[in-house]
């Protein structure tokens, strides 16, 4: 051993572990000892029961940090919008997905607390990935990841979501994994 | 001279006609609901649910798949053999169905015996009847022209010398207990003790030749559906490759109601006469659950152990069992 392999010490050297062999009268037992085991290790997966959740019907629930549909945020007393129009987000999207035109605000009308507002505010949801740094970006907190993440839809255009989409309210809630789940 | 059964016993025609509708509608009614059922137990021995979609848990799914399979194409290889191509999934229900009629589901009640037919040699049919099956294994496979399915039913034909001889030294331990190859005879004879007791060897030995028999796990050699992409069905779609499905669950019918009529007692339970039926359907769908059971559970077998498996072990086990039982019951 020893001159073949000179750079292993003898503690290396391990005798190798072989089982019984498979044949024989004795091979035979314990064949059906193990095929016993199998059939309780089995029987005791049924006993169990299933662990599927079924999908539409049951949603799995998500992490509070969990980066899915975004969210545009008002001010909750006096309802104006926190977005400033500022474009922040526009610029640090990778994947340049928003898309910001911001226009003055008209006093008696104001729309956001700021001098300016978001007129136009776009996500186009088929090029976003969801890495969040919009809202890293954001410096009123006026945008944020929500928790949806149902949001196939039949064509492209349909995925780009306006600002009336992004303020209002998901129509289902996704349930929220709760502490240590 | 050993006793045989009853050939005297005489039914006007029309209660012939009835209980073999009766039988047969029966079985017909419970073969789709074993495909649910397999399915579902499958489904929960994984920790899955199984079909649950159609109907009430699933149960209408065999409609929904009967109603797939018969909307297909009736499609034929184009270097097929067309008359052997067709009869191949015929010969095997015609066997299902026949092997039913020597099942026996109660005493003789009311002048009226309750199963198909008490035939004299009962298991010697079985036996004959039962392998007709396998020439639609045969036949399917070498008909459809494709090199998987040849093997297939190579496989199949390997397979059954190396099992059926185990599988008829197994039962002979119980007819020669109960000095008789009629199924009925054979049941009265467990009115003490159910064999299954005395020959438990026997019992094991039938199940394991009857998961070869009916082509499943750890023995589905000949379908083997990871390497032979279904074996001897692969070029069959449509209602031919239903009615191979169909075949393999009946064949479990079947093979459980002969392992439970000479080892389980048949008909015998507690309860008033009129339940006796209800037994021996109850222990045949026992013994179905420990087919699905064994399926979600063993790997299919490689073929060379299969091969020592009937040879090495099987058979002399069967053959060690009968020559006990034989001594044991002279003796005694």
């Amino acid at each position: 051993m020893s001159e073949r392999f000179p750079y292993l010490k003898d503690q290396d050297v391990v005798e190798v572990q072989r089982g019984p062999e498979p044949g024989g009268l004795g091979g035979a037992y314990r064949a059906f000892g193990e095929t016993l085991r199998g059939l309780k290790t089995t029987m005791a997966r049924l006993v169990e029961g299933p662990l599927t959740i079924q999908y539409p019907e049951e949603k799995t629930p998500v992490y509070p940090r969990f980066r899915g549909r975004h969210k545009l945020h008002r001010f909750e007393d006096t309802g104006h919008e926190k977005c400033v129009g500022c474009s922040l987000c526009a610029a640090a999207c990778p994947a340049d997905c928003i898309r910001v035109v911001a226009a003055e605000n008209v006093p008696g009308e104001r729309v956001s607390a700021g001098e300016r507002y978001a007129a136009v505010y776009e996500i186009n949801m088929s090029r976003c990935i969801f890495c969040g740094y919009c809202e890293i970006a954001c410096p009123f907190d006026a945008i944020t990841m929500g928790h949806d993440y149902e949001m196939a839809d039949y064509g492209r255009e349909d995925l780009i979501f306006t600002k009336e989409m992004l303020l209002a309210e998901p129509l289902e809630r996704t349930p929220l994994r709760s502490e240590g789940e | 001279m050993l006793p045989l059964a009853d050939t005297q016993f005489v039914e006007a025609t029309w209660i012939m006609v009835a209980k073999s509708l009766v039988i047969f509608g029966v079985i017909f009614a419970i073969l789709p609901l074993m495909t649910v059922l397999e399915r579902k137990l499958i489904g929960r021995f994984q920790h899955r649910y199984g079909p649950n979609r159609v109907g009430p848990f699933g149960i209408l799914q065999p409609l929904a798949d009967v109603g797939k399979l018969l909307s297909k194409e009736a499609f034929m290889p184009a270097n097929a053999i067309p008359t052997l191509f067709v009869l191949g999934p015929l010969l095997p229900v015609l066997s299902g169905v026949l092997a039913l009629a020597i099942i026996p589901w109660g005493d003789v009640q009311d002048g009226v015996g309750l199963y198909g037919i008490d035939v004299p040699i009962g298991i010697l049919y079985f036996f004959a009847v039962g392998s007709l099956a396998f020439y639609g294994v045969l036949l399917g496979g070498w008909a459809s022209g494709s090199k998987y399915s040849l093997l297939g039913a190579m496989r199949g034909a390997a397979q059954l010398i190396s099992y059926e001889v185990s599988m008829a030294l197994a039962l002979l331990g119980a007819i020669i207990m109960g000095g008789s190859l009629s199924l009925v005879d054979i049941v009265r004879a467990q009115d003490a003790v159910w064999f299954i007791v005395p020959q438990f060897v026997g019992f094991l030995i039938f199940m394991l030749a009857g998961f070869a028999e009916t082509n499943r796990t750890p023995f589905d050699m000949p379908e083997a559906d990871a390497e032979l992409v279904q074996g001897f069905m692969t070029e069959y779609g449509g209602m031919r490759f239903g009615s191979f499905l169909l075949v393999e669950y009946m064949e479990i019918l079947v093979v459980s109601g002969i392992a439970a009529a000479v080892f389980l007692g048949g008909w015998m339970g507690p309860g008033p006469s009129f339940l006796d039926p209800i037994w021996m359907l109850a222990k045949m769908l026992a013994l179905v659950l420990v087919f699905i059971w064994v399926r979600a559970t063993l790997p299919r077998l490689r073929y060379d152990q299969l091969m020592n498996l009937g040879w090495k072990v099987m058979l002399p086990l069967a053959t060690l069992n009968v020559l006990v039982t034989a001594v044991l019951v002279v003796v005694t």
